[in-house]
């Protein structure tokens, strides 16, 4: 990366990092929302560990808990995305994509903003669990393993978000924005093991790529790595395909710059 | 001009504003579809437990898209209250003789109709997916009939929000708690096979626990008073208490004005 791209970046975000500590209200949602689902879902279904045939070694927190944790990811991409058609509705981003001498930097900047909003929360999230009495029964290196995967899928969720906003440049394009990636996580094994699942929804699961990185995440949490390879590959398929996505994206906006 | 005249005109304006805005009609149909489907496929394993009061979990679950639409309900009409308000219509309406319970429930009809209308299409789409009533087919009339009172009650939070605050993104900014509350209800399981002691107790608590286990009752279960009048009376009681405190509000802000 060359040092004009590297200054964009910086610049990029530093700037989303201020308006963020500036402004809590920005950082509030990110956190609120997967909280939410923790408390309901780990809380209010943890009957659901009784069904017959449900197994899973570090008990339903847990369990709950991975999912959570990769939504919380890839909701950091989304309001990352928002933060991009805002700039643009005030002319920001226009002004931006005249004066950087690299745009490429533009949207790296916007990467590592929605990676930093999303190491604040995920840090936040996991304090909170482990306060909770979340069981982890996986090595420092598989919890590693978690936070790289649910990074690359924030990575591919801001990617998406960032290439609709320099598309259609307006802050209505916000739901647009998160029901494919709500509808993409909700279409994994949510409630319970893929085994578990039966009709049009183990269908959906099954061809579904979140279902490969939540499991291997969960995996991971119990100490029992399954689906591993085929995990980082999809995660970092989706990656590569959301960059291409986003820079063509950006290269379409430049030209309606120039 | 009679109050009920008044009424229909500012009510005839509400629902034809609202439903010209397909991004506010869209939301209230597909979301609770979506959240059905998802929930009847993914939790259709909790049936299985022992003594799980339905074992088509589709039975169970389908109560839960009337309130999410009676919560949306709130919002879209909390909404354009607050818009009007914002613009400066409603003081414009404020120097009419128009009565304030008129301007009230007439500008909160839009969002209150979409609710209505996103009940019938819940209740079409719940059949033809194989949900049996216990109570026939008159508790599924009545089931429409208590989703839409709740609906008109859930109205009267987006009003007294608008009048409170006269800004529409406050009103939207009151949804995620909504949301919270109903995900912190009996809507995914009966209070009975909830472990967590905490989550039991404010599931107990929680006014949408009612709602939701009186229009359960009607399709499993049968005709059952214990959870059929609980029901009505919280939602008597929302719609009592809203509607005052938006009166109260707007009566305020008229003297401000």
């Amino acid at each position: 990366m060359s040092g004009s791209t590297w200054s964009v970046a910086m610049a990029v975000l530093r700037r989303v990092m201020i308006q963020t500590f500036k402004n809590p209200a920005i950082i509030i949602p990110s956190l609120a929302f997967p909280l939410v689902f923790l408390v309901a879902f780990a809380g209010g279904l943890s009957t659901v560990a009784d069904v017959p045939g449900f197994s899973f070694k570090g008990g339903y927190t847990a369990f709950q808990f991975v999912f959570v944790f990769l939504q919380m990811a890839a909701f950091g991409g989304i309001f990352t995305g928002y933060r991009i058609a805002e700039d643009y509705e005030s002319g920001f981003v226009r002004r931006l994509l005249i004066a950087a001498p690299r745009s490429r930097g533009i949207i790296i900047g916007f990467v590592l903003s929605g990676l930093a909003r999303f190491a604040l929360t995920g840090v936040l999230l996991w304090a909170i669990a482990l306060l909770a009495g979340m069981t982890v029964l996986g090595s420092p290196l598989q919890i590693a393993a978690i936070w790289l995967l649910a990074a690359l899928l924030c990575i591919a969720s801001t990617l998406w978000v960032a290439g609709l906003a320099f598309r259609f440049q307006s802050v209505d394009i916000g739901s647009f924005m998160q029901t494919p990636i709500f509808v993409l996580l909700f279409l994994a094994p949510v409630y319970v093991p893929l085994a578990l699942l039966t009709g049009w929804l183990k269908i959906a699961a099954s061809a579904n790529p979140i279902t490969a990185i939540l499991d291997a995440s969960r995996g991971f949490i119990s100490g029992e790595q399954t689906k591993v390879a085929l995990a980082f590959g999809l995660a970092a398929l989706l990656t590569l395909l959301m960059a291409l996505w986003a820079a063509l994206q950006l290269r379409r906006a430049q030209r309606g710059v120039a | 001009m009679s109050s009920a005249s008044q009424l229909a005109l500012i009510s005839r304006r509400s629902v034809s504003r609202t439903f010209r805005q397909p991004v506010l009609v869209v939301p209230v149909i597909l979301f609770p579809l979506i959240l059905l489907a998802v929930n009847a496929a993914g939790l259709a394993s909790v049936t299985e437990l022992p003594g799980f009061p339905t074992d088509r979990y589709i039975n169970f679950a389908i109560v839960v898209c009337f309130v999410q639409g009676a919560l949306f309900a709130a919002i879209t009409a909390g909404t354009e209250l607050a818009s009007d308000i914002q613009s400066g219509f409603a003081d414009r309406l404020a120097l009419t003789p128009a009565r304030r319970w008129a301007v009230l429930a007439g500008a909160t009809a839009g969002g209150a109709s979409i609710a209505v209308f996103g009940s019938v299409i819940y209740l079409a789409i719940g059949v033809i997916f194989g949900v049996q009533f216990d109570t026939g087919a008159l508790g599924a009339l009545v089931l429409l009939a208590l989703a839409i009172y709740t609906a008109l009650a859930f109205a009267g939070i987006g009003a007294w929000l608008a009048v409170a605050t006269g800004s529409p993104q406050a009103v939207q900014g009151v949804f995620p708690l909504l949301f919270v509350l109903l995900f912190l209800s009996t809507m995914n399981l009966p209070l009975d096979f909830i472990q967590k002691q905490w989550f039991r107790t404010i599931a107990e608590w929680n006014p949408l626990s009612y709602l939701i286990d009186g229009m359960r009752g009607l399709v499993i279960g049968g005709w059952d008073a214990a959870t059929l009048l609980p029901a009505i009376a919280v939602a008597t009681a929302i719609m009592f208490i809203t509607f005052a405190g938006a009166a109260r509000s707007l009566r305020r802000r008229v003297q401000r004005t």
